[in-house]
């Protein structure tokens, strides 16, 4: 019998092997060296030397004084298939380290396979709680390799369905985040509010969650007639909710215990992090793309960028909570501003010819079918394209060869990056705490591991 | 077009790119160098880090000088107090690529190496905790080099037989 046939009861080493992530673990502090032990504890700016200091609480730790426990990759609180390991000390964290690769489904790999309009159905998939965004960076690289402008009208409707998105992720966080510290009514809060836009995405796009509505060149479909009040009802709805949550959460002294002053970030750990998003933003450092780096007509509308002082726990839940009300902002402004005409390019290579046109005129029957299978051609190229997602920056990096599938499809996820914090965040602090990190981390797992 | 600062390695070549404002194309020596002067130079972020294999598009364009290699490290870093960002492609090697770590310079590089190594076998010397990330630890081959066939080699459960 060959050795990989072999199973448990024969070779229990084997077994061992095979069923962990091995080195991809947290490892006892003997087998560990001081760069990786450094990382694990949260060391991020103190790089150099990397020497304890005797006051900190792992100083001269052994490793039978402390306790390395898995938390996940299927526990209700880790928002997907996250698995953490901790080293605690009692109650206390001393050392974490996140271990992804549970909901991997090679979707780099699967982009380098499709065409770039069948691109769009896999990066939506990638952040599921952000859709629009996804496809919207997505769809901005490949519009800058073929360098085709897009018309207004796409411009704003992509706009207001991407704030749409921006609304109804942070308002799955307050549902999360309340559920994660027994707050079970916000659950069912946020999730009945999401599904007013749900069901207008429904309404725009044919579905609810992966709408695969942005595409390179304009959007799917033009907005359903009414569509101005229907939006105007969510806006109505949410705002008022908003004040809500703040009755319900803010000022409520079970949730400020557990958020005030719990797992401070500084602005320059942020930094060097790469952290993006509400949780850079709570560090007090202003930076959103939208306003930064504007793109497609942020720089047209007024909205506030919603900044933090402290970095805690407390502060990304208030910038969520107003980024929601931000949006409205921008989604209402839309309504009014929303100019008349195209919903996508007229440039014939990257659109079909109107449906009407199929059915009278061969040209156009082949066109549609040479579209939709072989797809267009993009020019040789590379490029970097980044939007703000409501997890932070969702970055685009495509090389293109000059055929009708891009060469090379990188997703930069801002959920993966986000997640480094984790060590930093938790080191010291209650194992209870570790959960409310993660949900203020807010990682989307669809994202983080692609 | 912004322009490298004083501290950058001499004789690194540049070119404009698309949707950024400058891209370099230092040779392994002069990466790290080149790196540490744009962070010197007010590039507070690395947003990202990736791997190209150029296995089947060996001929892509390159400025005059750049010798081309089969391995491709791209580093994004945004300045956050300039507005700026800068794009560099290392050429990484053929064989066995080898790249220094930027882990002391950006921590938040720790993850996406770990990920190019995981998912191209390139690796990055001086990188604290180089291990797989995305797929287990027992996985043969890397997924997203050119000569890895999609679809070829079955699922690997864990409890399956071994997949050769």
């Amino acid at each position: 019998m060959t050795d990989s046939n072999v199973r448990a009861a024969d070779r229990l080493d084997l077994l061992t092997a095979e069923t962990s992530e091995g080195a991809q673990e947290l490892q006892r502090r003997s087998s560990t060296n001081a760069d990786e032990l450094g990382r694990e504890a949260g060391a991020v700016l103190r790089l150099d030397g990397l020497t304890l200091d005797p006051t900190s609480i792992d100083f001269d730790r052994r490793d039978d004084e402390t306790m390395i426990i898995n938390m996940g990759p299927a526990h209700p609180s880790t928002h997907g298939v996250l698995r953490l390991m901790l080293e605690l000390d009692g109650e206390f964290v001393l050392r974490t380290k996140p271990i992804i690769g549970y909901l991997h489904t090679g979707m780099e790999k699967t982009g380098e396979e499709l065409s770039y309009i069948q691109g769009g159905t896999n990066v939506t998939r990638m952040d599921y709680l952000s859709p629009v965004i996804n496809e919207l960076c997505y769809s901005m690289a490949v519009e800058k390799l073929l360098d085709i402008e897009i018309p207004d009208r796409a411009i704003w409707i992509r706009m207001l369905m991407s704030e749409l998105n921006r609304i109804s992720s942070h308002l799955v966080w307050m549902a999360t985040n309340g559920m994660d510290l027994g707050a079970s009514s916000m659950m069912i809060y946020g999730l009945r509010e999401r599904e007013l836009i749900l069901a207008f995405f429904e309404k725009t796009a044919g579905l609810r969650l992966n709408l695969n509505y942005v595409r390179p060149g304009g959007v799917a479909a033009d907005l359903p007639d009414g569509w101005q009040d229907d939006v105007l009802v969510i806006c109505d709805t949410i705002y008022a909710r908003t004040f809500e949550y703040d009755e319900l959460l803010t000022g409520q002294p079970i949730f400020r215990n557990r958020m005030i002053g719990v797992a401070p970030l500084a602005a320059e750990e942020a930094l060097a992090l790469g952290v993006t998003g509400p949780l850079l933003r709570s560090t007090g450092v202003a930076w959103d793309l939208r306003r930064a780096m504007p793109y497609l007509a942020y720089d047209q509308v007024e909205f506030d960028v919603i900044v933090g002082t402290y970095g805690d726990n407390f502060d990304r839940y208030a910038i969520r909570l107003n980024e929601i009300r931000e949006s409205i902002r921008i989604v209402r402004q839309c309504i009014e501003k929303m100019p008349s005409g195209d919903y996508r390019s007229q440039d014939p290579k990257v659109t079909p010819p109107p449906r009407a046109r199929i059915g009278e005129s061969m040209e156009a029957l082949i066109h549609h079918f040479k579209l939709f299978t072989e797809g267009f051609q993009v020019p040789a190229g590379e490029v970097y394209s980044a939007v703000e997602s409501p997890r932070g920056e969702i970055g685009c990096y495509i090389v293109a060869d000059g055929t009708a599938k891009p060469y090379r499809m990188h997703v930069r996820a801002p959920s993966f990056v986000n997640l480094q914090a984790v060590s930093l965040l938790m080191r010291g602090g209650m194992m209870s705490d570790a959960i409310t990190v993660i949900s203020t981390i807010d990682p989307v797992l669809g994202e983080v591991d692609r | 077009m912004t322009s490298l600062s004083s501290t950058a390695p001499p004789g690194v070549i540049t070119s404009e790119a698309l949707a950024a404002d400058l891209c370099c194309f230092p040779t392994l020596e002069q990466y790290v160098d080149l790196v540490a002067s744009f962070r010197a130079d007010g590039f507070e972020m690395c947003v990202d880090l990736c791997g190209v294999d150029y296995l089947e598009h060996f001929d892509r364009w390159l400025p005059e000088g750049v010798d081309a290699t089969r391995f491709e490290i791209v580093v994004n870093l945004l300045s956050l107090s300039k507005k700026e960002r800068v794009r560099i492609r290392v050429q990484a090697g053929d064989d066995a690529p080898k790249i220094d770590s930027l882990f002391a310079l950006y921590p938040g590089t720790e993850a996406m190496e770990r990920e190019v190594f995981d998912l191209f076998g390139i690796l990055f010397t001086n990188h604290p905790d180089l291990t797989r990330i995305l797929m287990p630890e027992d996985w043969e081959g890397h997924p997203l080099r050119k000569d890895y066939g999609a679809g070829r080699v079955p699922v690997q459960f864990k409890e399956s037989p071994g997949p050769r």
